[in-house]
């Protein structure tokens, strides 16, 4: 069994195989500058002490952890705990890393922030972020999401955010980013670019987990405290990988809690319409570090599908194709029928909206739950809230 | 070496003219391969120096609008890689001088690093721009393209540090491309780089040859960025000029670089 990944990355960027820096020669010394400044950063406990201030009374940490007792019931078997990321200050776990990097960007002495989004989560919480320290913020987003997410773009034009439409390629998050590296290509010396994610080139990876694995740590104390012993499982969706990421950090070295990521499966793997990258992809170079990827035989990067756009993204974190090769965390897939089947369980049973995301890890719990023991624990990251996915459900449901 | 030969005895030649390097570039496959072998021909008889052939990506976050929709439309029409370095190989029977492939990492490491350079040598291409593989990644490629006679061309950017330009300089094949701009490809009006100091910066860490691109529009920055290096790259001005007359452009093409050439003697 290889140890945890708590060394990792290694200087150069690394997560064994995974990661580096796949980058124009323009951004390279800005990596540079971001790395030491994030580590001179994270060496402060004046740091620290501030993002935990905002942490607490701003986003609302910690989050619960949840007992669904009847949802428990419905499905009747192992116990199920929800992770209230959906709870947070915004509606989702992305916040927790904005706010991290936004005192950074302002440490760094930088005043113009980008971003790029897919479902708007992140690019929600990125205006918001930059709202509180009065920073300029241009958010990315593909035509395609902002189609399907209009209100997320409304919330963040209201929070003074510039939201610029991305048309080229598949419209969707990919392009987003694309667009929001050739800014920063552009713009490196006054801009910080905010990444959403535990992917693009290092240090991105390393910092998005630190400012998200406290989701994991909050976790481990709450499920301690109440059940009195670690989870047999721990479900998280994954898409670039970052609410998965954060809750799983902290237990990678309890072999006793299996750990498992869920991708979109969108209509079926076979179908060829998925953003299952762990699943179906292949190693290669997108944004800026070595990762499984979703490409054909020319190395050229295949279309994502998922009705939810937080995991419509043919990449992951450099870091989860680590995990999957040394085994310590599997990943498995679920179709969008099964992901809207959960969130509509959730709703009755729980008086729950999640996000589309989140459902996904949720129906991997309807799945396994079931033909597990009652006295079997299982905790769900619920990473955000369903508010926004109101409408693309709704439309769901017109056809059927 | 063959081939890192033909780059060297060109900036040979062209010293001992006293006359500044052109290198044109094209996305191949927009609109098609036949065109790009053609449009490539009509360059070197209108004074191109050097043919860069551009292998499109799907994500080319280094490049700007012309360039990325010239490799989508490519893309589109399902032109591959094979194809390409098969193009590359007709292009080099009928012309002299060097040729370079511009592409991302990705085409080429799913290409395989090996199998690429050894059939990219055996077309008789010259050398190979990767713009997102900074000088940390490069070892592996470097070593293959070294021992198949091919030259990495290292890029450098205005904002590469003293320390970054001794690293790159070291990996250095071929010649050193210089970014003109803190920016992406595209025409540009005007480049406000100072361009002695910063080809002054490279030159301190290498004697290979200096060339500058991105963002030179048409003759007269190419006149303007002459004095500070020994070749000047000109690409998304000719790309645009072909996505608006497609397989016909070549005469609009060959005139293009003819002006820009006698801009540089």
């Amino acid at each position: 069994m290889p140890s945890a990944t708590a060394q990792l990355p290694d200087e150069r960027g690394y997560f064994g195989r995974f990661g580096g820096r796949y980058v124009p020669e323009t951004l390279m010394s800005a990596l540079e500058e971001l790395e030491k400044g994030y580590l001179a950063a994270r060496a402060e406990p004046e740091f620290q002490r501030e993002l935990d201030y905002y942490l607490q009374n701003y986003v609302g940490r910690p989050s619960p952890l949840y007992f669904a007792g009847r949802l428990t019931k419905a499905l009747g078997g192992a116990g199920i705990y929800l992770k209230r990321e959906d709870l947070n200050h915004t509606g989702a776990h992305k916040i927790n890393n904005t706010l991290g990097q936004i005192l950074l960007a302002r440490r760094m002495g930088k005043r113009r922030i980008i971003a790029e989004t897919g479902a708007g989560q992140h690019g929600v919480a990125t205006a918001t972020a930059a709202a509180l320290f009065g920073m300029a913020c241009v958010v990315y987003m593909g035509e395609e999401d902002m189609a399907r997410q209009a209100l997320n773009v409304f919330r963040m034009r209201l929070l003074g955010a510039e939201v610029r439409p991305v048309a080229t390629g598949s419209r969707t998050l990919k392009d987003a980013m694309n667009e929001a590296l050739r800014d920063w290509v552009t713009n490196v010396e006054t801009t910080y670019y905010l990444i959403g994610s535990v992917a693009g080139p290092h240090p991105y990876p390393m910092i998005v987990r630190d400012f998200q694995k406290i989701i994991g740590e909050e976790t481990r104390e709450q499920i301690l405290a109440c059940a009195g012993r670690l989870p047999d499982y721990i479900l998280a969706c994954v898409g670039g990988g970052s609410n998965s990421l954060g809750i799983f950090y902290s237990f990678l070295e309890d072999e006793e809690t299996q750990l498992i990521g869920v991708e979109a499966a969108g209509q079926g793997l076979a179908s060829g319409r998925h953003a299952a990258t762990l699943n179906c992809g292949r190693p290669g170079v997108l944004h800026g570090s070595l990762s499984y990827v979703l490409q054909d035989e020319d190395g050229q990067i295949k279309l994502a599908h998922s009705i939810s756009a937080g995991l419509d993204y043919p990449g992951v974190g450099p870091e989860h194709s680590y995990l999957k090769e040394s085994g310590r965390v599997v990943y498995t897939a679920v179709t969008d029928a099964e992901a809207l089947a959960a969130f509509r369980l959730l709703a009755r049973t729980e008086g729950i909206l999640p996000a589309l995301e989140s459902a996904h890890a949720l129906a991997q719990a309807v799945k396994m739950a079931p033909r597990l023991d009652a006295g079997k624990i299982i905790v769900v990251n619920l990473s955000g809230r369903g508010d926004k996915d109101v409408e693309t459900v709704s439309k769901v449901m017109e056809v059927e | 070496m063959a081939s890192l030969h033909r780059i060297a005895a060109k900036f040979a030649e062209l010293a001992a003219r006293n006359e500044k390097g052109l290198i044109t570039y094209l996305t191949a496959g927009d609109p098609d391969l036949d065109t790009t072998a053609r449009l490539a021909e009509a360059m070197e008889r209108a004074g191109a120096d050097f043919l860069e052939l551009g292998i499109p990506f799907s994500d080319p976050v280094a490049d700007g609008p012309a360039i990325q929709k010239a490799s989508f439309r490519a893309l589109k029409k399902g032109v591959r890689v094979a194809a390409i370095i098969r193009t590359a190989a007709q292009i080099r029977s009928r012309t002299g001088v060097p040729l370079i492939f511009m592409t991302y990492y990705n085409p080429v490491l799913q290409y395989g690093l090996e199998k690429f350079a050894c059939d990219a040598a055996g077309a008789g291409v010259d050398g190979l721009i990767v713009p997102d593989l900074p000088c940390e990644e490069a070892g592996p490629l470097l070593e293959i393209m070294d021992s198949c006679g091919l030259a990495l061309i290292p890029l450098a950017a205005p904002t590469t540090t003293e320390s970054r330009l001794q690293k790159i300089a070291a990996g250095a094949r071929g010649f050193v491309y210089c970014v003109s701009v803190t920016g992406v490809t595209g025409a540009r009006e005007r480049i406000d780089t100072d361009l002695g100091q910063f080809t002054g910066r490279v030159r301190k860490y290498t004697r290979l040859p200096v060339a500058v691109g991105f963002g030179i529009a048409g003759p007269p920055q190419a006149a303007q960025t002459a004095p500070f290096c020994d070749a000047v790259v000109v690409g998304s001005a000719i790309v645009q000029i072909v996505t608006e007359q497609g397989s016909s452009a070549v005469d609009a093409v060959s005139k293009f670089v003819r002006e820009i050439k006698s801009a540089l003697k």
